[in-house]
């Protein structure tokens, strides 16, 4: 079955959310030629504790997207996976989400929600995984005083595509923390967006992405401050490696005119390891009040240090450890954010596997 | 025992408007348990020798030869000097972000040492080297230099000297920064080392303070890119009365 296509305009590369995006390797999710293989993929790796439960049923969106692949995931289905967490449920332990039923031929169109109830605390972990042509509409709703910390892992197969809006709704006095990790697939382009409906919430949205031989990793994020004092702060780290490896970072920061009281900060630093390899990165600040409490951006994209390097070598440690120290010392930071030590070592121990077959 | 020979060295850096020429003909001679003292004025060269003989990439050398117990230093690789024994106590840290103390600690013993201490031995090896130096236990969590107080870091650096057991070490201005409380630690901690391992240390300072803890063997007047003067522990007292006037105008 085909998509219809006329509903939606098509992305030709020229407009602004798509002109760093390869849409030849999209595999027809931006313009309809994408087959639908109607799976539902995602699934909870484990029993679920008391106050969360994990459904299938038929959700309006919480908030509209100017995405045009989102605008056709909408289109295609109203069938939400949604993970409620009841309000002041208190969990100590992560829920872990992951994929089933992967595909290569046909594409996925996906929704899924996530809502915390009033006071509840919870972590949860999406782990992507496999082959798939994934696109995903993924909204989270923090109801007033909730608290999430929402790790996503990357860690598609090397043909995989994976374009994604992962969108927070924060009201009063919500924390929301987010940590995307992309080391896997062949093109993931995933909008981080926040928008906060109640003064007093918090956004931290964290990410690493270390992509190799051609990969192209987008990170898009969007913060709209339309409500005074909420805090937000951004920070994404990207490493690369390879010929034709590119990655885009993309921060989109608006505070409104009524958003006094914001205080907000984005940086984003890349690592270019090789030659060959293109790190586009482009902070983007609009204020409309200059009554906030502060607004800041900063972006580098740099090689190897040095003096870091030489420092570690006159130590006696060889060129090839030196520079895995410094790749796992830059990402270390982000990457002790996620508290899970399994993971964590999982994912450094990939990075340096990769570094290793890119003979860094 | 070793013997760090160089023989007339000759070093430029490499700057945006090309070489310029900074050692003009080094040469200078440690053997183990002596100990050499550099003076000389500021850019007169002393961290160019530093760091022409620990190998860093900036400097390129022009002429001339370090050996190593007659093995070619200039020909090995920054790790492979340190692994022949030498090591150099840097006058500027390097911060290494999201590297802890410890695993870079270990990361270089293992370099060292050709395989991994024995994590029982290795965790009060390092307690013991930092107690000696008075630095908080702490600081094994803390990234490499990341935040370090001045003082702090020359501590971490002879802290490192102790636990790396080198044949010949530079110290490169170890003494600037550091109160006096923790200029008498740290020269017990290179006391140490010269007694422990027989350690040859070319010490390069401005102040004849440190001197009256580390006594050295030689004195050497660095000026314009080479060694100008040579003489016994005396000699640092008459530069510090008379000052470098003598030197740099010949
Ligand atoms: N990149 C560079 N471009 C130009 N000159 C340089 C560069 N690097 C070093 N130099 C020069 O080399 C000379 C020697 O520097 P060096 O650091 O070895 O001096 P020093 O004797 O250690 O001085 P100090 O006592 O101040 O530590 C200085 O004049 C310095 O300006
Ligand atoms: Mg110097």
């Amino acid at each position: 079955m085909s998509l219809a296509t006329t509903n939606y305009l098509t992305p030709t590369g020229r407009e602004e959310a798509w002109r760093f995006t390869p849409l030849k390797r999209l595999q027809g999710l931006h313009d309809g030629a994408a087959i639908d293989g109607q799976r539902t993929s995602l699934v909870s790796k484990a029993a679920l504790p008391s106050g969360v439960n994990f459904v299938r049923e038929s959700l309006q969106p919480l908030a509209s997207s100017d995405d045009v692949i989102i605008e056709r995931v909408r289109g295609l289905t109203d069938d939400v996976s949604h993970l409620s967490i009841a309000a002041n449920c208190e969990l100590t332990e992560p829920i872990f989400l992951g994929r089933v039923l992967g595909a290569l031929e046909t594409a996925e169109f996906s929704r899924v929600r996530i809502s915390l109830g009033a006071h509840a605390v919870a972590t949860v972990v999406l782990e992507n995984t496999g082959d798939t042509v994934l696109a995903e509409d993924l909204e989270i709703s923090l109801a007033p005083g909730s608290s999430l910390k929402f790790v996503t892992i990357q860690e598609f197969e090397s043909k995989s595509v994976y374009t994604a809006r992962h969108h927070a709704v924060v009201d009063k006095d919500a924390q929301f923390k987010s940590i995307t990790i992309t080391v896997g697939g062949d093109v993931v382009r995933i909008l981080p967006t926040v928008e906060f409906t109640a003064p007093g919430g918090s956004a931290e949205l964290l990410g690493v992405y270390f992509a190799t031989s051609g990969q192209f990793f987008e990170h898009r994020m969007h913060v709209d401050h339309a409500v005074p004092h909420a805090k937000s702060r951004v920070n994404y780290k990207g490493a690369l490696v390879g010929r034709d490896t590119h990655t885009v970072w993309i921060g989109d920061v608006l505070i409104r005119a009524v958003a006094e009281g914001t205080d907000t900060y984005e940086l984003n630093r890349n690592l270019l390891l090789s030659d060959g390899s293109r790190a586009d990165s482009v902070p983007n600040l609009e204020i409309e009040t200059g009554e906030i409490v502060g607004a800041g951006h900063a972006s580098t994209t740099g090689r190897f240090d040095d003096e870091q390097l030489f420092y570690l070598m006159s130590r006696g440690i060889s060129m090839e450890n030196a520079r895995r120290l410094v790749v796992r010392g830059f990402f270390n930071e982000i990457i002790t954010e996620i508290g899970i030590e399994r993971i964590q070592e999982r994912l450094m121990d990939r990075i340096d596997g990769e570094l290793e077959k890119a003979g860094v | 025992m070793s013997r760090l020979e160089i023989r007339n060295l000759q070093v430029s850096v490499n700057t945006d408007a090309g070489a310029v020429d900074i050692l003009k003909g080094v040469d200078l001679t440690i053997n183990s348990g002596e100990t050499h003292a550099i003076m000389g004025p500021n850019g007169s060269g002393k961290s160019t020798l530093a760091y022409s003989i620990a190998g860093h990439p900036k400097y390129t050398i022009v002429g001339g030869s370090v050996t190593l117990d007659g093995a070619d230093v200039l020909e090995m690789t920054v790790d492979e000097r340190a692994k022949a024994g030498l090591f150099l106590a840097m006058q500027y840290p390097v911060e290494v972000p999201g590297v802890s103390v410890s695993n870079f600690l270990r990361t270089a013993a293992t370099a060292l040492r050709g395989e991994a201490p024995k994590l029982r031995t290795w965790v009060g090896e390092v307690k013991e080297a930092m107690e000696a130096l008075n630095m908080d236990p702490a600081f094994a969590s803390r990234n490499v230099n990341e935040g370090f107080s001045g003082g702090e870091k020359k501590r971490h650096e002879i802290m490192q000297l102790e636990l790396l057991k080198p044949k010949i070490a530079i110290l490169d201005e170890t003494d600037s920064g550091l109160d006096v409380d923790a200029l008498r630690i740290v020269s017990e901690g290179v006391n140490r080392a010269k007694e422990n391992n027989n350690l040859g240390v070319l010490l390069i300072t401005h102040y004849t303070r440190i001197l009256k803890y580390i006594k050295p063997d030689f004195v050497h007047v660095f000026a314009n890119g080479h060694i100008v003067e040579e003489g016994g522990p005396d000699l640092a007292d008459k530069l510090e009365a008379n000052g470098y006037a003598d030197y740099v105008s010949k």
